[in-house]
């Protein structure tokens, strides 16, 4: 997020795009609904109509994968009307002109043709995003997990500059991370392209620093990312595979792909607390520990850098995991590793990480810090981006819409939707462990339309098949009119029927995230 | 005597970061409660987080480190464990070079983890092969 979670609460006007608020983030749900209790416009715009968009002002109920034109349909009618932020364009932006020229073809006639939404409904949603005081924009996976998922968050960082809406109190572009730790972990780069704190692999004078805090020599080439080592373990570039604390077996696209692959591996280490789908595949299985056994920090969406302290001892003989990976370490013969507490690496990685250099165990304290911090002196960065950005200017970049990887057809009629419910976490292996969640729904569900269902004649409650090119579960229906004629939504946290034997392994060409918003799919009812 | 405390921490679940108060009776978690100072949450929680204690203690918990042996994972001790693990890597990557070895972190474990884990990657195995969830 550019804001902070408390200042969403203050926004005159909150465009939600591709997050089901209410579901995945409740407690960011409740400052929104505060907001609007303080006379802030919520405008929601999503292919289902979710429970925050049944309390928006404005519900915008685009064609699935259709953002991109929706936000270009915007900035059309903004720029066309005169809306835009002229200053801010002026003195914080570039490439405003080619944005400009770009746009025109996207007038308000072809953009609802293309997205369904009505041509007066976008130029409500322009009036009110554009004229308020300040706007937020809040997103999530709904935006990300497209083979456009770079296009529409370049889309919606087009829009928050053309407007002015960014860098200041309550006006920013605020992504809802999905796990406590996906900001701490990208932070870190456990991702294949960057070093700890974003710094480049192709920067010398960053890799010397890291060479000489770690005394060794650093590839320099950017690895694979998760989807890519996938494939890559097929064909033999990839024989030895330590997985910490997933499980690909649930959470990975095309599961039947996934599996083939982790058994072809020659060495699969799986580190975990539960005997997951993954560990079953294992050849070593190290027992780490949960939250509540170790200490360390979680960074949370909001970029806060929080503490999480040890309630009691690790069960039976698991090992917190920072420990496990020194013991590896160790075993390899490694020579560094040595700490003898999480907040020691947390000092080393202060010491590599500008953004974070400012931060130690005593400064979070009770509250935390948000990041960048980059001195002991400098205090948290409530929001980002306030008198100028990262790199200096802002730069436009116009990004055309592209249909998605698989759409319908005769024999897959059905769109699918993946996501999540309101009582479970990602693959459910802690969720599912927990009576009071278990309690109130612990099998899945496939959410089909009233029309769909009656033509179908599935009944609520009734055993239904969905296939698609891929593979095959068998659900409950749900019939609700939530999602839109012609589309299903199924939640992905249930190994037995999980969804993602259902879903399409096509990427964003940038960035490698999968399709799980879109694949098509046909329906059948079970005898 | 009756060991009872409350440890100030974060919710393991979705990325908010609301605060939460461990219960703690006897080395063993009994409930949660919100944490009314912490800025994110002000004292509120979801179900998740309201259930959050209750995984923690599950029979299902690994508790030993695991081995396959003649096609089934058996219970060994660490050393063996860990033993295994760098006979095998030092293998495989002398063999077929560090790319040949490749990471998946988590977004569920700590930010000194992840720093660790992309260490040892990059450090010890010699690659930038490591991604985790963040896409999923």
């Amino acid at each position: 997020m550019t804001n902070s979670v408390e200042e969403l609460e203050d926004a005159a006007c909150i465009l939600i795009i591709g997050s089901n608020t209410t579901v995945a983030h409740p407690i960011i749900a409740t400052r929104i609904f505060r907001a609007r209790e303080k006379g802030a416009k919520i405008i929601v715009v999503d292919p289902r109509k979710t429970h925050i968009a049944s309390y928006a002002d404005l519900y915008l109920a685009e064609k699935s994968g259709t953002d991109v034109a929706v936000i270009n349909g915007l900035l059309h009618i903004i720029i066309k009307e005169g809306w835009y932020d002229k200053e801010f364009v002026e003195k914080r932006t570039e490439g405003f002109a080619v944005l400009k020229t770009f746009i025109e073809e996207y007038t308000p006639a072809r953009v609802s043709e293309i997205t369904g939404i009505p041509e007066v409904q976008l130029r409500q949603a322009a009036e009110m995003f554009a004229k308020a005081k300040q706007s937020s924009i809040v997103y999530c996976m709904g935006i990300t997990q497209h083979t456009v998922g770079v296009d529409n968050v370049l889309s919606l960082a087009n829009l928050s500059m053309a407007t002015g809406h960014i860098g200041k109190w309550a006006s920013g572009v605020n992504p809802l991370r999905g796990q406590n730790n996906v900001q701490g972990s990208t932070d870190m780069a456990a991702i294949p392209n960057v070093l700890p704190g974003y710094q480049s692999l192709a920067d010398d004078a960053v890799i010397a620093k890291f060479e000489t805090a770690w005394g060794v020599t650093l590839p320099r080439k950017p690895g694979l990312t998760i989807m890519e080592m996938m494939d890559a373990i097929g064909t033999g570039g990839i024989r030895a595979l330590y997985v910490m604390g997933e499980n690909p077996m649930v959470s990975d696209p095309d599961i039947q792909h996934v599996k083939k692959a982790l058994e072809s591996l020659e060495l699969l280490i799986v580190q975990d607390i539960f005997p997951t789908e993954t560990v079953a595949l294992a050849h070593v299985v190290l027992p780490g520990v949960t939250f509540a056994e170790k200490d360390g920090t979680f960074v949370s969406t909001d970029r806060r850098v929080q503490r999480i302290r040890k309630a009691i001892e690790p069960i039976g003989e698991a090992r917190p995991d920072w420990q496990i990976i020194c013991d590896v370490a160790h075993a390899m013969g490694a020579p560094d590793f040595d700490y003898a507490s999480p907040s020691e690496v947390f000092d080393e990685i202060a010491s590599l990480v500008p953004l974070f250099a400012g931060i130690s165990y005593d400064r979070i304290a009770e509250n935390g810090i948000q990041w960048p911090c980059r001195t002991k002196e400098a205090p948290s960065t409530v929001f980002m981006h306030k008198d100028t950005f990262s790199k200096g200017l802002g730069t436009f970049k116009p990004v055309a819409y592209k249909a998605p990887a698989e759409l319908p057809d005769e024999e897959y009629p059905f769109i699918l939707i993946t996501g999540r419910d309101a009582f479970h976490y990602h693959t459910g292996s802690m969720t599912r462990r927990s009576k009071s969640l278990t309690g109130q729904i612990n099998r899945c569900y496939v959410q089909i339309h009233p029309a769909d269902a009656k033509k179908l004649r599935i009944k609520a409650g009734q055993l239904t098949r969905l296939r698609s090119r891929r593979g095959a579960i068998e659900v409950e229906a749900r019939i609700t009119p939530i999602v839109q004629s012609g589309s299903v939504f199924v939640p992905f946290h249930f190994a037995e029927t999980a969804a993602n034997v259902l879903t399409n392994p096509a990427l964003d060409p940038v960035v490698k995230i999968p399709e799980f918003k879109i694949c098509a799919v046909k329906l059948e009812k079970v005898a | 005597m009756i060991d009872y405390r409350t440890v100030y921490t974060i919710c393991p679940f979705c990325g908010t970061g609301c605060g939460i108060l461990l219960e703690v009776m006897n080395g063993r978690l009994e409930g949660v409660l919100p944490c009314k100072t912490n800025p994110v949450n002000q004292g509120k929680l979801c179900i998740k987080g309201w259930s959050a204690h209750e995984f923690v203690h599950s029979p299902d918990r690994l508790k030993k480190p695991l081995v396959r042996k003649d096609g089934r994972l058996e219970e060994v001790e660490w050393d063996e464990a860990l033993s295994f693990i760098a006979s095998r890597l030092k293998a495989i990557t002398q063999a077929y070079g560090p790319d040949s070895f490749g990471a998946f972190s988590s977004a569920k474990c700590t930010t000194e983890e992840n720093y660790l884990l992309q260490k040892f990657t990059r450090a010890v195995i010699g690659t930038n092969n490591i991604d985790h969830c963040a896409r999923l």
